[in-house]
C-alpha cells in the first residue's frame, strides 16, 4: 500500500480509538477493548472498501454492514461519525437518554446503522438475509459483517454460516474478530470455539486468515473476497482486545468497563501520540 | 368453498394468490408441507426459501431480508416460531420494527396427537409483550385469507396465528369484512358479551344459542386483531352487557382473556370469566377429547357465562 493511503488510514484508525475512548469515558459504561480490536477493520470498510454516502443513508445499492457484535458499537459510531453520516460531537452523548446513540446498534434512530444488533448471533443471519435479498433482487450490492470470536459460541452464527453456503451468498464477507478475549475470561479457556478457519472451510466458506490490524493485509483480504464466486468469504481477523491503549492491551477487565478520568487522559494522550 | 377448511391451508392459498400482485417472499424452517407454505413454493419457487431446522436463524434472515425493502412471511409452528425464535422476533423483527410477517401454524392444543411440546398455547402471550407487534388469530378460512391480505398491506411485523385441525367455514357470506384492529360484534345480546377469537368463535355462536334458549341474551364478538385490540367494541359490551366471558384456544394467561380484562378493568369493571387452557401443559390425543380434557366447550363458555351473570348480579 502507498505510504500516503497508510496514513492516511492510520489517522482515521486513530481517530476512531479516540472517539471510542470519548464515548466510553463520557458514557462511563460501554465495550472499549472489542472496539479497539476492529478499529482497523472498521476504518478500511468505510474509508476505502464500502459504497456508502453519509448524504443519503438509507440509498438503496449501498454495501450494507452489521455490526453482529454490537456492543463494540462505540467503533461503529466513530467510524460513522468520521465519514460523515452524523457530527462527531454526539459521541461524547453515548448512551445517554438524550442521544440518539443506543448502547448498541439502532437502525431507526442512527443514521448509517444498516441493522440493529446487540444480542449476540444475530446480526450475523441479518447479514445474510440482506445478501440473499440481493441475489433476488439482482442488485451487486455487497454486506460486510464482523462477528467476534466469543459470539461464535453462538450457536445461531453457524445456522447462518450453513445458511450463507447453502445459497451461495458470494456477496457476503464475514469478518471474524479474533481477539482472544471474553467477559469471562480467554475465549479459549471459557468455551472453545477453534479452529476458525477449518470450521468454516468445513461450513463452506472461502477462508483467509490475516492480523487485522495490518491495512495491507486488510487490503489484500477484500480484494480477494470480491474475487471468489460461489461461495461466502470469511476473513479471520487475528487482533489485540484493548489495541492501542497499552493498559487495556489483552486484558479481560476492559472488555466492558470505562476507564476513570485518569485512564482516559493517558489513553488519550497514547492514541494522539501516534497521529 | 368447502364446509370445512384448516386455516394453514387458507394461509398457504392465500400466499400463493397474493403472491401474483405483491412482491414478498416466503421462508420456512423444514415445515412448508405441514404450513402449506409449499403451495406459494410450488407457484413461486424463486421467492421460497427453506432456511432448514433452525427458526432463530430464519427469523434474524426475515429481518435482515426487510431492511431491504422486501415484505417477507416466515412460516414455522406456532411452538417454534413465537417460542424457540422468540428472541429474534423480538430484536430481529419487533425492535427495528420490520416488514416481516410471521405465518405461524399448528397453534394450540388441536395440534392433537403430537402432544404437549408441539401445542402451543403461549404465543399469544410472547407476541403481546412485544412493542409494536400485530397479532391476527382468524377463525375460519374465509377470515385467515382476509388476514393475510392485512398483513401485506400493513406496514410492520404481523404474527398470524393458525391452526393445523379443519375448522367450520363461517364467514362465507358476502356482507363479511375485515378490518385490521376491529372487532366484529356478531350477534345481539344485552345480558352478558362473549368475547372470542380464532376456532372459538364457533362455539361461542354455538353457546350463545343454548343460553337463548334459556333466556339469556349472549353478545358474541369475534376478535381476530389480538394487538392492537378493540377497546371500543369491548368497553361498550361492558357498559351494556355488564357481563363477560372470553374464549380461547390458548392459555388463559396472557392471551385474549387478559387483554379483555385489562382493557374491562381499566375503563368498566365488570365481571370477566375466562375460558381457555387453565395452567397446564398439552397432551396427546384426538381433538375432541382434547377439547373436552382442556374445557374448550360450548358448554364451559355456557356454564362461564351463567357465572358471569351471577357475579354481575351479586
Amino acid at each position: 500500500m502507498e505510504q500516503v493511503k497508510l496514513n492516511r488510514l492510520n489517522q482515521i484508525a486513530a481517530q476512531i480509538r479516540l472517539g471510542i475512548i470519548e464515548g466510553v469515558h463520557a458514557a462511563k459504561s460501554g465495550h472499549p477493548g472489542g472496539s479497539l480490536s476492529i478499529a482497523e477493520i472498521i476504518t478500511y470498510l468505510y474509508f476505502e472498501e464500502m459504497n456508502v454516502d453519509p448524504k443519503n443513508p438509507r440509498w438503496e445499492d449501498r454495501d450494507r454492514f452489521v455490526l453482529s457484535k454490537g456492543h463494540t458499537a462505540p467503533a461503529l459510531y466513530a467510524a460513522l461519525a468520521e465519514k460523515g453520516f452524523f457530527s462527531r460531537d454526539e459521541l461524547k452523548k453515548l448512551r445517554q437518554v438524550d442521544s440518539f446513540l443506543q448502547g448498541h446498534p439502532d437502525m431507526n434512530g442512527i443514521p448509517g446503522v444498516d441493522m440493529s444488533t446487540g444480542s449476540l448471533g444475530l446480526g450475523f443471519s441479518a447479514a445474510c438475509g440482506m445478501a440473499l435479498a440481493a441475489k433476488v433482487s439482482e442488485k451487486d450490492y455487497r454486506v460486510y459483517t464482523i462477528i467476534g470470536d466469543g459470539e461464535s459460541q453462538e450457536g445461531q452464527i453457524w445456522e447462518a454460516a450453513m445458511f450463507a453456503a447453502h445459497y451461495k451468498l458470494d456477496n457476503l464477507c464475514a469478518i471474524f474478530d479474533w481477539n482472544g478475549l471474553q467477559i469471562d475470561g480467554p475465549v479459549a479457556e471459557i468455551m472453545n470455539p477453534t479452529p476458525y478457519d477449518k470450521k468454516l472451510e468445513a461450513f463452506g466458506f472461502h477462508v483467509i486468515s490475516i492480523d487485522g490490524h495490518d491495512f495491507d493485509q486488510i487490503a489484500v483480504a477484500f480484494e480477494e473476497a470480491k474475487s471468489i464466486k460461489g461461495k461466502p468469504v470469511a476473513i479471520i481477523a487475528k487482533t489485540i482486545k484493548g489495541k492501542g491503549v497499552s493498559f487495556m492491551e489483552n486484558q479481560v477487565g476492559w472488555h466492558g468497563s470505562a476507564p476513570n478520568d485518569e485512564q482516559y487522559e493517558i489513553a488519550v494522550a497514547e492514541i494522539k501520540a501516534t497521529m | 368453498m368447502a364446509d370445512r377448511i384448516a386455516t394453514r391451508d387458507a394461509y398457504g392459498n392465500a400466499l400463493a394468490e397474493f403472491g401474483d400482485i405483491y412482491d414478498f417472499v416466503v421462508l420456512d424452517a423444514d415445515l412448508a408441507a405441514a404450513t402449506k407454505t409449499a403451495t406459494f413454493k410450488k407457484k413461486f419457487p424463486h421467492r421460497f426459501f427453506d432456511c432448514g431446522i433452525a427458526e432463530g436463524n430464519m427469523m434474524s434472515v426475515a429481518a435482515g431480508i426487510a431492511t431491504t425493502g422486501k415484505t417477507v412471511f416466515a412460516s414455522s409452528f406456532a411452538m417454534f416460531a413465537a417460542g424457540r425464535a422468540f428472541e429474534q422476533v423480538r430484536n430481529s423483527i419487533g425492535y427495528p420494527h420490520l416488514n416481516v410477517k410471521i405465518g405461524a401454524t399448528h397453534a394450540g392444543i388441536t395440534v392433537g396427537e403430537d402432544g404437549a411440546t408441539h401445542q402451543c398455547i403461549e404465543d399469544l402471550a410472547l407476541m403481546r409483550s412485544i412493542p409494536g407487534m400485530t397479532i391476527i388469530n382468524p377463525a375460519d378460512a374465509v377470515e385467515a385469507r382476509a388476514a393475510v391480505l392485512a398483513a401485506i398491506q400493513h406496514n410492520g411485523p404481523v404474527y398470524l396465528r393458525f391452526g393445523r385441525m379443519a375448522v367450520p367455514v363461517i364467514f362465507d357470506h358476502a356482507d363479511y369484512h375485515f378490518e385490521l384492529g376491529k372487532g366484529a360484534q356478531l350477534t345481539e345480546g344485552t345480558d352478558v358479551t362473549i368475547v372470542a377469537t380464532g376456532i372459538m368463535v364457533e362455539m361461542a355462536l354455538e353457546a350463545a344459542k343454548v343460553l337463548a334458549n334459556e333466556g339469556i341474551s349472549a353478545r358474541v364478538i369475534n376478535i381476530h386483531t389480538i394487538k392492537p385490540i378493540d377497546k371500543e367494541i369491548l368497553i361498550t359490551a361492558a357498559k351494556e352487557t355488564g357481563a363477560m366471558v372470553t374464549a380461547e384456544e390458548h392459555s388463559i394467561l396472557g392471551g385474549l382473556g387478559s387483554v379483555v380484562s385489562e382493557v374491562v378493568c381499566e375503563n368498566c369493571p365488570v365481571p370477566v370469566l375466562r375460558v381457555g387452557v387453565e395452567d397446564k401443559f398439552g397432551h396427546s390425543g384426538k381433538v375432541p377429547p382434547l377439547l373436552e380434557m382442556y374445557g374448550l366447550t360450548v358448554s364451559n363458555i355456557v356454564s362461564k357465562a351463567k357465572c358471569a351473570l351471577k357475579l354481575k348480579k351479586a
